[in-house]
């Protein structure tokens, strides 16, 4: 194991840079769909819902089994995609996971924002239409802020299940964490339960990372 | 917070504004159907003999016995498994003895960190690339009890949360009245507290039936059966990845759909509309499904 320490971190290079992605991305989805969830246009109310209950109940494998095998018959892509950042190549294997993954998370980004929306007391909402604030005023100056901060734990869960799911990826040809472990269980078989520990105490040590930064947000927001 | 309290009661202004804005958005989907109908249409995604296996008694067959049977078999398994260990390893927790409370603590934040996957592989090539024969009637190196035992850890992990979670929400009188009559701690855990709290823990534990369901799916990776595999040597065979997908697709949102079903009727019957709410949260997992995959 000590001698495949490069690997180790390279593949938990590739793990990192798809969370990192697929966060940004997730949160900005989550929120977009939440903001269709909770506005006034019926249509779009009852789009985000219909999206979210949908791709919230197929597995993530089937997902990117989709953007794998289906996709590329109709014409959706990633093969344009050539990034090479020193030794870390992020090619369509990424592109692909990138896509399945944030697809996927957003639904939950969106519904632990929403259990926020829930979460800001009635009145709230009340006074300040009452003060003539119009729907986006009420939204932006006095739910949303309320909302985020009710939200952070249930949307640091969904990142902390995104950052699992990150090894999903594995079956699909990126060489992350879990695709690395794979391999070198199969090069070294007789070690196998030290490259096991190994690689899950990586992924403890990352989920601690962001269960930390949730945690301090938490505090650091928190409503008197 | 209902939407409605969101914003008011549209004056004639903002009515003509919203239609505008729904008149645009329905435009937009619209147009979107259409165009992927079109796509596919002209791709030849809609031809007979792509769908045709899913009309074939035999193939049909495959894909419920051998699939949806399979599917949810193992996560019947897993879920019979993961309520054990989540009962053992909850109470564990809970243990007035440190050498207990701490072993269980470490076990249940491990499972709990750690991607199904990895487990998967590590419980593949650790034991059952090795094994032969069959236990019960089920095939032991078909990779059926590398995904169970994988997702008994797991999910047995976040219901010990669950477990204890629900242990902490029965009232603190309940437990008080119990000693007062003299009973022993295991007497006031089996008789009076987990009675009570295996009720308010229904709904979190159905979530995580659907959460198990949905990760046998990850036993494709170990050549496990279930739904993803038949669907896989399906589009081998006929090279329709676009309608097996769909058709996966429809056949596990179903499913799911029909547990979340359960687990609402059974909230509103047995729990009532707030106290799920308790364990939930506590636990750590998202309101109505539990974050992971």
């Amino acid at each position: 194991m000590l001698d495949n320490l490069d690997e180790f971190f390279k593949g938990f290079g590739y793990t990192l840079a798809l969370f990192l992605v697929c966060a940004v991305a997730s949160l900005v989805l989550g929120t977009l769909l939440v903001a269709m969830r909770v506005g006034p246009i019926a249509v779009l109310r009852s789009l985000a819902a219909v999206y979210v209950s949908v791709v919230r109940n197929t597995p993530l494998v089937l997902i990117f089994i989709f953007f794998h095998f289906a996709a590329p018959i109709i014409g959706i892509n990633f093969r344009w995609v050539q990034v090479h950042i020193g030794s870390y190549d992020f090619t369509s294997a990424f592109a692909t996971a990138f896509v399945a993954l944030s697809l996927y998370t957003a639904c939950f980004v969106c519904e632990g924002l929403r259990s926020g929306v829930n979460a800001v007391p009635m009145g709230q909402a009340e006074a300040a239409r009452a003060i003539g604030l119009p729907f986006s005023g009420v939204m932006t100056q006095v739910v949303l802020p309320q909302a985020i901060r009710a939200s952070v734990p249930p949307v640091a869960s969904a990142l902390i299940a995104m950052l699992k799911n990150t090894s999903v990826a594995a079956i699909f040809f990126l060489a992350e964490a879990t695709a690395t472990m794979r391999g070198l269980t199969n090069d070294y078989s007789s070690q196998r339960i030290g490259i096991f520990l190994a690689f899950a105490i990586g992924y403890i040590v990352l989920v601690e990372i962001v269960s930390m930064i949730s945690l301090t947000f938490e505090r650091r927001w928190r409503i008197a | 917070m209902a939407a409605s309290v969101l914003f008011d009661a549209p004056g004639p202004a903002t009515r003509m504004r919203h239609r505008m804005y729904t008149a645009i958005a329905s435009a937009g989907i619209i147009a979107a159907v259409v165009y992927a109908v079109v796509k596919l249409n002209n791709d030849g995604q809609f031809e007979y003999g792509l769908w045709e296996p899913f009309v074939t008694p035999d193939y049909l067959s495959a894909l419920i016995l051998d699939g949806l049977v399979d599917t949810v078999t193992m996560a019947v398994f897993a879920i019979i498994g993961a309520v054990v260990f989540g009962f053992l390893f909850g109470v564990a927790k809970m243990s007035d003895h440190a050498f207990i409370r701490w072993p269980a603590w470490v076990v249940v934040e491990f499972f709990r960190a750690m991607p199904v996957l990895l487990m998967m592989f590590f419980v593949f090539y650790m034991w059952f690339i090795s094994v032969q024969g069959s236990f019960l009637w089920i095939d032991q190196r078909s990779g059926f009890f590398t995904v169970v035992i994988a997702l008994t850890c797991y999910n047995g992990a976040v219901l010990a949360e669950v477990v204890r979670a629900g242990v902490n929400a029965v009232p603190k009188g309940q437990a008080e009245a119990a000693y007062a009559i003299g009973m022993r701690k295991t007497q006031v855990m089996t008789i009076i507290l987990l009675p009570q709290a295996v009720k308010v823990m229904l709904p979190a534990i159905i979530s995580q039936m659907v959460v198990a369901l949905k990760d046998t799916s990850l036993g494709y990776a170990v050549a496990a059966p279930g739904l993803t595999r038949v669907g896989q040597s399906i589009y081998k065979e006929f090279h329709n990845q676009v309608p097996t997908a769909i058709v996966l697709a429809v056949l596990y949102v179903g499913l799911n759909l029909l547990l979340t079903l359960l687990a609402t009727w059974i909230q509103r019957r047995f729990v009532g509309e707030k106290k799920i709410d308790v364990v939930s949260v506590a636990a750590g997992i998202d309101n109505d499904r539990g974050g992971p995959v």
